[in-house]
């Protein structure tokens, strides 16, 4: 009976110390919405109302009337999407063939890979800006699409699951005369659909968080990403935080839905490559 | 049939085995032409451009002068001095609380440890550039949260980013509230692997939690602290939109860090070569701090 009532205690105390840690986290993304929903004036006020008073749609309102935030939104739906798609058919083509194929050089290359993930961005960023200017594509869709998809770190998330396929089902694919892409397309895609799924989702996040390459490679205000177009607007009118939050809400919240319908994915995703 | 020219290792390879192994290369050139063009190619560029004096007027071949002017440059100097100090304020304590948790969540149930991993993997999910958006306005001196906050203890407002002297402490503080949620689920899920009679065992001989915890947990996890705790040096080394956003490097230079540095000499100051030796020194030091970090914790990670 004590026992049980010490690791009771023990269980409530875990239970605080867990809540304060979590909202202290928490906290900041309520004063985002609460401020979102404050009229203009009264941000600027101290103490700070904890819940706003009078609660107004007004910052929303001034927000949508700026139109260029539609078309942040449209660019960052493009980016994110159109890498997201991209990424999750080549890696798992070139996680496939590290996975199980035998060619002379693929040891070398996985490696070369595992390697390319512990480069810094900042070693790439000026070459790699130079290049697309060379090309002619700054400010372009392609100068935001075509290096993401170049990013290594999908195939070797692709190749760690499919390492786990059984290589019989393949060879009995073959046997029965399915050619190379077919066994691909029939047998390896439905087996690693959980795999995509993760790999989508982080793609997707990784994307529509981006900021620095974003802010490099666009140089009108029409070809910025949402984040790139935010930090504009924190520049443009860098006191008016009801307006600010608006926009952070606004864009933060394709992410949480995101996040909440894909939960599992993001939970278990993490893992992948990390833990055996 | 297009064939990567990839050198064989082994002497016995021979053209026949590449012909043999023809589909794996069409399986992998789509990815690994996009990620030569936009990646290999960078890199090594990245590496010669450091050698070059390249900006808008000239182009001229300067050997290694970059990389003298930028170790004598106290500004680059004390940029990697802030940059280690970030680090190593934000990755210890992310640490210390990701365990924290993982250790704490452990003995509940399936739904309450999701529900806790869910809550403090949520400001993850948020860019970088919101939370910093947030956190300028939970900083701000005059009407911000955290003044609020202070005022209901009794403490006089703080100007949190406006001092040098706190201006790095707040951001640190920042990035450690907000962060450490993907190590918190990495912990979880490498804890559970680990056999639960191991505990009980530890339990009915009369070991303390703390004793379980130093003799059991923590070298079981070993691992994955050591991929934690690389992947997020990588990370906070380079850390750049916070900067970006809410202080711009300053008060007195007090935040910029070697990221925000390379931003502004390569895109503000179009000092593209030297830019690149100062991302090749931040290369080569991080390769360092990993070999260091795998010695010190000895164990390896397995891929």
């Amino acid at each position: 009976m004590k026992a049980k009532t010490k690791t009771n205690i023990k269980k409530i105390i875990s239970l605080v110390i867990l809540a304060v840690l979590a909202s202290l986290a928490f906290i900041p993304l309520y004063w985002m919405v609460a401020t979102a929903f404050t009229q203009p004036s009264l941000t600027m006020k101290f103490p700070p109302d904890i819940i706003p008073k009078n609660p107004t749609l007004q910052n929303f309102k001034d927000l949508f009337e700026r139109k260029i935030i539609f078309r942040w939104t449209l660019n960052s739906f493009i980016v994110a999407g159109t890498v997201t798609l991209a990424q999750i058919f080549v890696c798992a083509m070139a996680g496939y063939a590290l996975a199980k194929k035998k060619f002379p050089g693929s040891k070398v290359i996985f490696s070369i890979y595992i390697a390319s993930m512990m480069i810094p961005t900042q070693v790439t960023l000026v070459p790699l800006y130079i290049l697309i200017s060379k090309m002619g594509m700054v400010d372009t869709y392609q100068a935001l699409i075509l290096p993401a998809i170049a990013a290594p770190f999908g195939v070797f998330l692709m190749r760690q699951f499919m390492v786990s396929v059984p290589t019989e089902i393949i060879e009995a694919a073959r046997i029965d005369g399915a050619s190379e892409f077919k066994t691909f397309a029939k047998i390896i895609v439905p087996i690693s659909k959980p795999a995509m799924a993760v790999l989508g989702i982080f793609t997707f996040m990784g994307q529509w968080n981006s900021f620095l390459w974003p802010l490099i490679v666009t140089n009108t205000s029409e070809m910025r990403t949402l984040q790139a177009g935010l930090s504009l607007l924190q520049e443009q009118v860098p006191m008016q935080y009801s307006y600010l939050m608006a926009s952070a809400t606004y864009s933060a919240i394709p992410m949480i839905i995101v996040f909440l319908a894909f939960q599992k994915y993001f939970l278990k995703g993490i893992t992948v490559g990390a833990i055996k | 049939m297009e064939q990567i020219p990839v050198k064989p290792i082994k002497r016995k390879t021979t053209l026949k085995d590449v012909w043999k192994g023809r589909s794996g290369y069409l399986f992998i050139l789509p990815h690994f032409a996009l990620f030569a063009i936009f990646f290999l190619v960078p890199v090594g560029w990245g590496m010669y451009l450091s050698m070059f004096k390249y900006n808008v007027f000239s182009q001229t071949f300067v050997w290694f002068d970059n990389y003298k002017r930028i170790l004598s440059d106290w500004l680059f100097l004390k940029s990697l001095k802030n940059t280690f100090i970030y680090t190593f304020g934000v990755v210890p304590l992310w640490l210390g609380k990701a365990l924290l948790v993982t250790v704490l969540i452990y003995p509940f149930r399936k739904s309450i440890q999701t529900f806790f991993k869910a809550a403090f993997y949520l400001p993850h999910v948020t860019s970088t550039v919101i939370v910093s958006m947030i956190w300028l306005w939970v900083f701000n001196p005059n009407f911000g949260l955290l003044n609020y906050f202070m005022s209901l203890l009794g403490l006089e407002p703080v100007v949190w980013l406006g001092r040098s002297l706190t201006a790095m402490p707040s951001l640190i503080m920042m990035q450690v509230i907000m962060g450490g949620g993907s190590t918190i689920v990495l912990l979880s899920a490498a804890m559970a692997s680990i056999p639960e009679y191991y505990f009980e065992a530890a339990t009915l001989e009369g070991a303390s939690s703390w004793v379980i915890f130093r003799k059991i947990t923590l070298p079981l996890l070993k691992p994955t602290i050591l991929y934690s705790l690389v992947m997020g040096t990588i990370a906070n080394f380079q850390t750049f939109s916070n900067i970006y956003i809410m202080t711009s490097g300053g008060p007195e230079f007090s935040t910029t860090t070697v990221a925000y540095l390379i931003y502004e000499t390569a895109f503000k100051n179009y000092n593209l070569g030297l830019a690149s030796a100062m991302s090749m020194v931040m290369f080569a030091i991080l390769v360092v701090l990993g070999i260091i970090q795998f010695k010190w914790l000895g164990s390896n990670v397995e891929y």
